[in-house]
């Protein structure tokens, strides 16, 4: 059941993530507050599920609620056929946020060590880990560094091998790349596709980037705010391979606007 | 020696107003004195009487740095460092019972803000007390505590110390809830993804977190041990310690020796803070923290 199907032998169809009429409200002092209306959404194994919206359309919101950060008031949610809360004791999902978070008394090697610590690795196996994910995200040859002698695309590139480093075969990532600059961001983006090819885990990305979304996903989710809910699901029919050239084919224009076109109907400018 | 050039001349302002201070205070006896023996002074007798009078007002600089060489590097070329009238035997009494205090001090402050950023009782009911404990003046409580724990047969270097440690705990208390509550939503947040328990949170996050703000409030809590336990010598007519050197200075009138006691206990209060600066620097240095 844990062993992960390798390469094109995916099973698409049982769904990691199975939300059925997720509600949120937070009690504000404001009185209560809609944070996520009705939202419904399987996603597949292997599958690359980007939420876009504007602020306060509840994305984040909807990720932290994968992860059991928060709690949602009505509806079910389920994460590898569990409860958040056991998936998260199952160590079901790795969790990338919009700053690296590495502790700047921590050497990017013991950085990447931390979860394993925390999680009771052994000290061996630790350090191939350590390796083996320091390979996948090109930082080989960095460990001994401090976050601070890193540029700022590493740091997060080593917030990713961190999230990695133990299995888990779901990868949430909440604007991982939002402070970076466009340049930076092209390149990590290409990268990331890279990476989530060469592991199939499940990925799920939060983002404000229109191209961005479009460019990762095989499926992006149009979210709008007040309340938060799901403004349109859209599947991408573009191939696995994506150079990022990609973006200038009609194929991606069209979907690009269709998520335009979504954004828009969901937010009424007033 | 970009940075010696303003210090020198900080120092050599100081020195002047100091002289200057000097004359102008300590002239009145200087005339007196001439006045009862009839005689006429000129201007540089005058000034020159004033920076040499055994009791002045204000001792010269040259005269506090005279005294303090005196009870401390002549005596110990005279292998006399710990003979009563040495500063170096009062001040190393002050400072045993400085570092006691500190000890006592910073670990209740530690502890205290442990309690208080993993307790939300103590959250609530610690931080007015330890604050109100900071509003009695040190000098009021003092005799108190000395009186106290007379009575019940402790005295010397626990009560002195006990001073200290109720004047150094608060910063550490401070800095350390203020340090441990350092790392933000997003740290905590990470931790909570990983399942980490609330030991593991504080051993590997809020801990070495706080450290650059335990380093801080070590030095203020440093300074502020000093003072408590020469505060704990004044009111027992103690006999040994720097405060003990200021109060018989201030019975007989020898204000040099009050001065040099002064300073003697100023330059210990340097080298203490140096020293938990230095302590600092090596620790946030192997932390990889210093850049």
């Amino acid at each position: 059941m844990r062993a992960r199907p390798a390469g094109k032998g995916r099973d698409v169809k049982t769904p990691v993530i199975k939300a059925e009429n997720v509600d949120l409200v937070f009690q504000t002092g404001d009185g209560p507050v809609q944070a996520l209306s009705d939202v419904s959404l399987d996603v597949g194994r292997g599958e690359f599920v980007s939420f876009i919206g504007p602020s306060g359309c509840g994305k984040t919101t909807f990720l932290r609620c994968v992860a059991a950060l928060e709690h949602p008031t009505g509806g079910s949610l389920s994460v590898n056929g569990m409860s958040p809360d056991n998936a998260r004791k199952e160590r079901s999902y790795g969790y990338v946020f919009q700053a690296a978070g590495l502790y700047p008394w921590r050497t990017i090697a013991r950085n990447i060590r931390l979860p394993l610590e925390i999680m009771g690795y052994p000290k061996a196996d630790q350090a191939a880990r350590v390796q083996k994910v320091l390979e996948l995200v090109d930082l080989a040859g960095f460990g001994n560094k401090y976050p601070w002698q890193l540029s700022g695309g590493m740091q997060q590139r080593a917030s990713i091998a961190r999230a990695l480093a133990f299995d888990a075969d779901i990868l949430l990532m909440d604007e991982p790349f939002g402070a970076l600059d466009e340049i930076v961001r092209d390149h990590l983006n290409e990268q990331l596709l890279a990476l989530w090819a060469r592991t199939g885990k499940t990925c799920l990305f939060v983002t404000h980037s229109i191209p961005e979304a479009v460019y990762l996903s095989t499926k992006i989710v149009v979210m709008s705010p007040r309340p938060g809910r799901i403004a349109d699901v859209i599947d991408s029919p573009l191939p696995k391979e994506r150079p990022l050239d990609i973006r200038d084919t009609p194929e991606f224009l069209e979907i690009a606007h269709r998520v335009r076109e979504g954004l828009r109907a969901g937010h009424a400018y007033d | 020696m970009r940075s010696v050039l303003p210090i020198l001349t900080v120092v050599l302002a100081i020195l002047a107003l100091w002289y200057g201070a000097a004359v102008a205070l300590n002239a009145r006896w200087t005339l007196d004195q001439a006045a009862r023996a009839g005689q006429e002074l000129t201007v540089s007798q005058i000034v020159s009487d004033t920076l040499q009078q055994e009791r002045p007002k204000l001792p010269a600089p040259h005269q506090v740095g005279a005294e303090l060489w005196k009870t401390t590097g002549a005596m110990a070329l005279e292998g006399r460092a710990f003979s009563k009238r040495s500063l170096i035997y009062h001040g190393w009494v002050t400072l045993s019972a400085t570092l006691l205090g500190f000890a006592i001090g910073a670990g209740a402050g530690i502890l205290l803000a442990v309690g208080i950023v993993h307790n939300r009782a103590m959250d609530r009911s610690v931080m007015p007390w330890a604050i109100a404990s900071q509003t009695i003046p040190i000098l009021a409580i003092a005799p108190m505590i000395i009186v106290v724990l007379n009575s019940i047969g402790i005295t010397g270097l626990v009560p002195k110390a006990i001073i200290s440690a109720y004047l150094s705990f608060f910063p550490v208390a401070v800095g350390m809830v203020k340090g441990l509550r350092s790392p933000d939503a997003m740290d905590l947040d990470l931790m909570k993804t990983w399942g980490a328990r609330a030991g593991q949170v504080f051993w590997k996050l809020r801990w070495p977190s706080s450290m650059p703000y335990l380093f801080t409030s070590l030095k203020v809590a440093m300074a502020a041990s000093l003072v408590g336990a020469i505060v704990g010598e004044l009111p027992t007519g103690a006999i040994r310690g720097l405060g003990a050197r200021l109060l018989a200075g201030s019975y007989y009138g020898q204000t040099v020796q009050i001065w040099s006691a002064l300073f003697g206990a100023a330059i210990l209060a340097a080298l203490l803070v140096g020293l938990v600066g230095l302590v600092q620097r090596i620790t946030l240095k192997r932390m990889g923290m210093a850049r």
